[in-house]
């Protein structure tokens, strides 16, 4: 038996699938069809989770709009593309301001402390506005979900990081700053008085730069932020847990452009060096493989080069038919030259892209364990059949 | 007004629509002109040194030729050239625990760190050391919090140096001579309605004008109406497609299959490029063609940049 890895194999065998993938290349779109094809070939209760804040994924879904609560597809709209579905697919997406007032409640010591985070001016700066937080927060939600053991399978669409591996870090991050020296010593002298401080060189400095009450304000914010440290540093760990879980793999998917694959191999080895499972290599929107045909390049080259040539031999051979049923109705030869020059340079044009990318794809396939190939469809992914038709072209090459 | 006789540029937009290759094209255009050009890179992922295939750089501005100037965002840096500039404060090597406490500050604020990359740029400009500066800024998301830095200080820090500095970098950024927001955008979906979400969030949140949008990647378009006719009933079974197998060989079928693939692509795009129209309402918008040839580097970078001189006039 030939030890080919294949999707649908990967897909079976995962708990949780993370997709990733730098802006644009499609990771929205591949996470829900990979999603939808679980849940239309397995006996399964599928779950995909997205941060796209566009809110594409809802109109693709054909829900009107899924906010932190998990919402299933229903059956209804598989039959309407044509699809039985074996399992369930079940949406949701990801509220950052909600989910970190969710984590508050849950590990704020008391009532009177949880109120005065939820109330504190830092602390709404910081989940609307801090970049990582979205990072953090849709890492926790996914342990969230994967404990509480409702789902077969998530399939998570990770955040738009800056840098693309950002995310993997977050928990460690969070757990590190929370246990961090500088945070106690910066906390400490709070409770005293801030003032004992003013001697040291660096208060000296923020001072000036920022004012007292300021520092007084972090301070204080950051002192309460503190009573959750326990739970805080607990649920880092376990976020990381899940993601090094042997169930869980990532997808990096990719475009065949030379910045986002730029991008998935950076991630790639990325994931490697962290020992994070790599499952697949997605090569989303590629040309198709006629372009590297040696006749079709011979005649596109002759339409670029002799179009005049190639439409007379047309004209006389639709004369030649045309003697029994006047078949050369409407063909102009000008026109017609022009319109071969055209579909040869473009074909010409094409094959130069296309060649590009088989070099890519060639140079990334050697990072990953398994490589699949999304063609350009002639229309953009806004329905529940589409996602269900890149599914399909994921699940079975 | 055209969009290098500004001072300082923003260039935004959706991740993956080419950002920095637009960047570095505008700042050629502007280099080809005579102006001494500053383009920075904000998010350091060294993209830009890629698209000038010059050596990764840093904090300091390189002249990789004359008149074009380099350099990447580092706000330990920058943080280190203001506190020697406004303090007096001379700080040798690495900040170390004052950048610990700094990074602290800027969790709690992000307001202090997003002014010290728009603060490093507004204080370019107003030393006169370049006649343009092009950031090539980070994606959507981020870059509203930013542009509106100078005033989201402004609501949290009541006292302080960096309260004063936020006021005139404010003036800087305010003034439409002076600054703008340069939004790329491809002609897709996401991208579209992304471009015009951000034109609104810079427009109500930010003090800073979106002078123009810049549409990367426009497909050729292949036929007109009468050529598309004859187009489909050659590749039509039923037309003219038997004749064509007859003459040509079957891999004529294989020709025009490519050449539909193109068009619908471009078909499709239009749709999108109407949305962008009908919502950028009288934002200028400026067109860059779809680069069969290359497609990132310095020669990308050229050819855009001599299509951007032509749609600048």
């Amino acid at each position: 038996m030939a030890l080919q890895p294949r999707l649908d194999q990967l897909v079976a065998a995962s708990d949780v699938l993370l997709t990733c993938g730098s802006g644009g290349v499609g990771k929205t779109t591949i996470a829900a069809s990979v999603a939808a094809a679980a849940a239309a070939e397995l006996d399964a209760k599928v779950l995909v989770l997205t941060v796209d804040p566009a809110r594409r994924l809802a109109t693709a879904m054909g829900l009107e709009r899924f906010g932190n609560r998990e919402t299933r597809v229903p059956d209804d709209a598989f039959r309407a593309a044509g699809v039985e579905p074996r399992g369930q697919l079940w949406a949701a997406m990801l509220d950052t301001k909600a989910s970190w007032d969710d984590l508050v409640r849950r590990h704020a010591p008391d009532a009177a402390s949880r109120d005065a985070i939820l109330a504190n001016p830092l602390y709404r700066n910081i989940t609307a506005t801090f970049t990582q937080s979205h990072d953090y927060i849709a890492m926790e939600r996914l342990h969230e979900l994967h404990a509480s053991g409702r789902y077969d399978l998530i399939v998570v669409d990770t955040p738009p990081s800056r840098n693309a591996i950002d995310f993997l870090d977050a928990p460690a991050r969070m757990a590190e700053f929370f246990s961090s020296r500088l945070l106690r010593w910066l906390i400490a002298p709070a409770r005293s008085k801030l003032v004992n401080l003013a001697s040291k060189p660096f208060y000296v400095v923020a001072d000036r730069l920022l004012g007292a009450t300021f520092l007084t304000d972090i301070a204080e914010f950051f002192l309460l932020f503190q009573s959750m440290y326990r739970g805080f540093v607990e649920r880092a760990r376990a976020v990381e847990r899940t993601l090094r879980d042997p169930r869980t793999s990532f997808v990096v998917v990719t475009t065949l452009e030379a910045a986002p694959a730029q991008e998935a191999a950076f991630f790639c080895e990325e994931l490697g060096r962290r020992s994070l499972s790599l499952g697949a290599l997605v090569f989303n929107r590629t040309l198709p493989a006629v372009l590297d045909d040696r006749a079709a390049k011979r005649l596109a080259d002759r339409y670029r080069r002799r179009p005049d040539d190639a439409a007379a031999e047309l004209a006389a051979a639709l004369d030649a038919d045309g003697r029994s049923r006047g078949a050369r109705n409407g063909f102009d030869p000008a026109t017609a030259a022009h319109v071969l020059r055209e579909v040869g340079q473009c074909f010409t044009d094409y094959g130069m892209l296309a060649a590009r990318e088989t070099e890519l794809a060639v140079r990334l396939s050697r990072l990953a364990p398994l490589g699949v190939f999304v063609p350009h469809l002639d229309h953009d992914v806004a329905s529940l059949e589409h996602v269900l038709e890149v599914g399909r072209v994921l699940w079975s090459p | 007004m055209r969009l290098i006789d500004h001072r300082l540029l923003f260039v935004t937009g959706k991740g993956g629509v080419g950002k920095t290759t637009v960047s570095a094209a505008l700042a050629r255009c502007a280099v080809a002109e005579g102006k001494r050009v500053l383009v920075c890179e904000v998010d350091a992922k060294g993209a830009l040194a890629t698209a000038f295939e010059s050596a990764p750089v840093g904090f300091d501005p390189v002249e990789i030729e004359p008149g074009l100037h380099l350099m990447a965002m580092d706000t330990e840096a920058s943080l280190r050239e203001y506190l020697k500039l406004h303090l007096r404060i001379p700080l040798k090597g690495r900040i170390g625990p004052l950048a610990n406490v700094f990074d602290f500050v800027a969790t709690a604020a992000p307001g202090v760190k997003e002014i010290l990359t728009v603060g490093k740029f507004a204080y370019e400009v107003r030393e006169r050391h370049f006649d343009l500066v092009v950031v090539d800024a980070v994606a959507s998301g981020h870059v509203v919090g930013q542009l509106s830095a100078p005033r989201a200080i402004g609501e949290l820090v009541k006292v302080g140096l960096i309260r004063t500095q936020a006021d005139w970098m404010n003036d800087i950024l305010s003034n439409p001579e002076t600054t703008a927001a340069v939004l790329v955008c491809t002609a897709e979906e996401m991208p579209v309605a992304e471009t015009l979400e951000l034109r609104e969030a810079i427009t109500t949140r930010t003090d800073v004008q979106v002078a123009a949008i810049i549409v990367n990647r426009v497909l050729p378009e292949l036929f007109n109406r009468t050529e598309q006719a004859l187009f489909d009933r050659l590749a039509r079974s039923g037309g003219w497609q038997r004749t064509l197998v007859a003459e040509h060989g079957p891999e004529a079928l294989a020709v025009l299959e490519v050449a539909e693939l193109a068009t619908s692509l471009r078909r499709s795009r239009t749709v999108h490029l109407d949305r962008l129209r009908a919502g950028a309402g009288d934002l200028p918008l400026l067109y860059l063609p779809f680069l069969f040839a290359r497609g990132h580097g310095a020669r990308a970078v050229h050819l855009l940049a001599e299509a951007l001189a032509d749609e600048l006039g």
